[in-house]
């Protein structure tokens, strides 16, 4: 049995990477994206958090790109190149987690809510209700104040004030495979909520979650970077907070353009990555759209 | 993004309006608005619920955080305990602050040492300003161009519009913020900056109508980022509504009764089209607040956003405890007006 359906598998998921093939933004969304993952996994080997010390720091300060420094350096003299590959792991880190976080809460909550009919969903969709007409910005700046800007407390800043639109989406997703004659076969047979909800519910809406991810982390980046330009960072290098050192140190004042443009780019490329590879899965797992295209 | 969201809401709003059948029309609108109204409130209510206890959850002690590691006596801190009524019982200090907030007492700001309520009302009028001048302009744009493009879906127009509102969608608002600063503001190379990039008017700032213009020319830059993030959403919905509605069977007979494309797409297709598109601007207007925020913060435009920020960053916890209510308040608020205005504009929901 397990060969006939490992075999199944295998069969979906190579129809999957035909179509997905076909969307050529999505694959060069991956390729970026892939190249982004694997040299932050790879920074280690190569570079420590010396790259950030102020102290050791040997250039000169605001020097413009050049042959040596490609990218130049900041106002202590330190590497642009060097800093951003280094910030790309706490950016990268934070934007995972936070995403992870975001899901997990908007996957448990929304399958709830789909699935207990009566009181108890209808009290789930009020709370998400509640925390989706929060300003997410002004509520995860308000939390990462309270709670200080730790690694942590920033990713659960982030993953507390974007999981609604998940939750509403899972939810939605839930409710319409639940109308299905074979949930209630399975009822007969003597499912439980568990059973249902895992064996049934779980991979009829791991699709879409997937792309409903790809989505998230790119958001969550862009939060993170933001927060930290605000002032509520993990006190680690990330690009938000080189942008942030950059506004302080008065880079667009002193034409340090370099300074301002470089972790920017950082951000925006990672972060249309994984725009294009989330638009790109919707676009192969959602018949609704495939038609259309 | 935002699609999905929406798709219970009518559903809701029909049964609810299916209930008074033999009623007329304005009843189910009151009844509905009042429902939605006293949802408000209860949201409203938990807002301020939750503020208490979220501000409680401060590590630490209250008085000794506003004090910022400012040396004061035991008997010092005593006094200020006993002034912010910290020497109650949890209780107690619930209920003064639930009353106080509901009689708009705010408290008083440590860092500016006067009322929240006077700080705000202070830094309201320039955020109306930035934000409403904003929001108008993005609103127009993203309705005018989602138009075009919709309406020749496909074009080249059209890929072009939503190539740069997906590349709008993923730039953070402080960067463009920080790269217009730098390009328009203070100039790059040998091209002079344009615009003023500090504050709200020059610092010898003229009467009349000099000084309307000069406000203006501080306006530009904050209004031109704020724009560019905001407007592409509205962008991508005005677009992919009228794209749904050009299917329809009433613009073919639009079509057939031979109006020419001009008329069928302003008359029939596009009032159609823009329900989404409106409700839109004040659901996600708790968006525009976030980048109001952040842009307020780049170009030190002295409004509500950038009082926020100076409370997250000094910290200034009974400050950023009332901004922080005020702004959420406001969202709700706004967002409510938005269902019920869907409510009365569009007749389908309404009398389905």
């Amino acid at each position: 049995m397990t060969s006939v359906a490992a075999a199944r598998r295998k069969l979906a998921l190579s129809r999957f990477w035909g179509e997905y093939r076909r969307h050529r933004a999505g694959v060069a969304g991956l390729v970026i994206l892939v190249a982004a993952v694997l040299l932050a996994l790879i920074a280690p080997l190569f570079i420590g958090d010396e790259v950030t010390s102020v102290v050791e720091s040997v250039g000169e300060k605001f020097a413009p790109p050049s042959l040596g420094e490609p990218f130049g350096t900041d106002e202590s003299g330190r590497s642009i190149l060097l800093m951003v590959w280094w910030g790309s792991r706490t950016s990268l880190l934070i934007g995972f987690l936070a995403a992870l976080l975001s899901i997990v809460i908007g996957l448990v909550l929304g399958v709830a809510a789909g699935h207990f009919r009566g009181w108890a969903g209808a009290a789930l969709m009020r709370v998400t209700d509640w925390f989706l007409v929060l300003p997410s910005l002004v509520t995860a700046l308000v939390l990462a104040a309270i709670l200080g800007g730790s690694t942590w407390t920033i990713i659960m800043a982030i993953g507390i004030t974007t999981w609604p639109s998940t939750a509403r989406l899972i939810r939605a997703q839930t409710l319409a495979v639940e109308a299905r004659p074979y949930i209630e076969r399975s009822k007969a047979l003597g499912g439980g909520h568990w059973h249902i909800t895992t064996r049934h519910v779980l991979p009829n809406v791991a699709p879409l979650l997937l792309a409903s991810t790809t989505l998230e982390v790119a958001s969550a980046i862009v939060t993170e970077s933001t927060l930290a330009f605000l002032g509520a960072s993990s006190n680690r290098t990330s690009w938000g907070t080189m942008l942030r050192a950059s506004y302080d140190f008065g880079a667009a004042t002193q034409g340090a353009w370099w300074y301002i443009l470089i972790p920017g780019l950082a951000i925006l490329a990672v972060v249309m990555a994984f725009t294009l590879v989330g638009r790109a899965l919707e676009a192969v797992l959602n018949p609704r759209l495939r038609r259309a295209a | 993004m935002t699609t999905p969201l929406e798709t219970t809401e009518p559903a809701a709003a029909q049964a609810a309006a299916g209930a008074g059948d033999e009623r007329p029309a304005w009843r189910g609108t009151l009844r509905y608005a009042l429902a939605k109204a006293g949802g408000a409130l209860f949201s409203i209510a938990m807002v301020i619920v939750g503020t208490f206890f979220l501000f409680r959850l401060l590590p630490g002690d209250p008085v000794r955080n506003m004090a910022q590691g400012r040396n004061m006596t035991p008997a010092q801190l005593d006094l200020e305990r006993h002034r912010l009524g910290l020497d109650k019982s949890l209780i107690q200090q619930f209920f003064d602050f639930v009353g106080d907030t509901l009689r708009l007492d705010l408290g008083m700001s440590y860092e500016y040492k006067r009322p929240v309520l006077d700080l705000i009302g202070e830094r309201l009028g320039p955020t109306l300003l930035l934000a409403g001048t904003g929001l108008v302009i993005a609103v127009s744009l993203g309705i005018w161009q989602g138009t075009r493009a919709g309406w020749r879906h496909g074009s080249r127009f059209d890929r072009f519009s939503t190539a740069t509102s997906l590349l709008l969608w993923s730039v953070p608002t402080f960067w463009l913020g920080l790269l217009l600063m730098m390009v328009f503001g203070v100039g790059v190379g040998p091209i002079p900056g344009i615009f003023p990039f500090r504050g709200i008017e020059s610092v010898d700032a003229p009467d009349g109508f000099a000084y309307v213009l000069d406000v203006a020319s501080h306006m530009v830059l904050p209004c031109l980022t704020l724009v560019a993030v905001v407007y592409a959403q509205y962008l991508l919905v005005m677009r992919s509504s009228l794209v749904e509605e050009i299917s329809q069977d009433y613009v073919t007979v639009a079509r057939a009764k031979g109006l020419r494309d001009d008329e069928v797409r302003r008359r029939h297709a596009v009032p159609n089209a823009l329900l989404p598109t409106v409700t839109l601007v004040f659901m996600r207007i708790g968006f525009v607040v976030g980048g109001a925020v952040t842009v307020e913060t780049i170009y030190t435009w002295p409004g509500l956003g950038q009082l926020f920020y100076e409370a997250v960053s000094v910290p200034d916890f009974t400050l950023m405890q009332g901004t922080f209510m005020l702004i959420t308040v406001a969202v709700i608020v706004m967002n409510t007006l938005a269902d019920v205005a869907y409510h009365i504009l569009d007749p389908r929901v309404r009398s389905a």
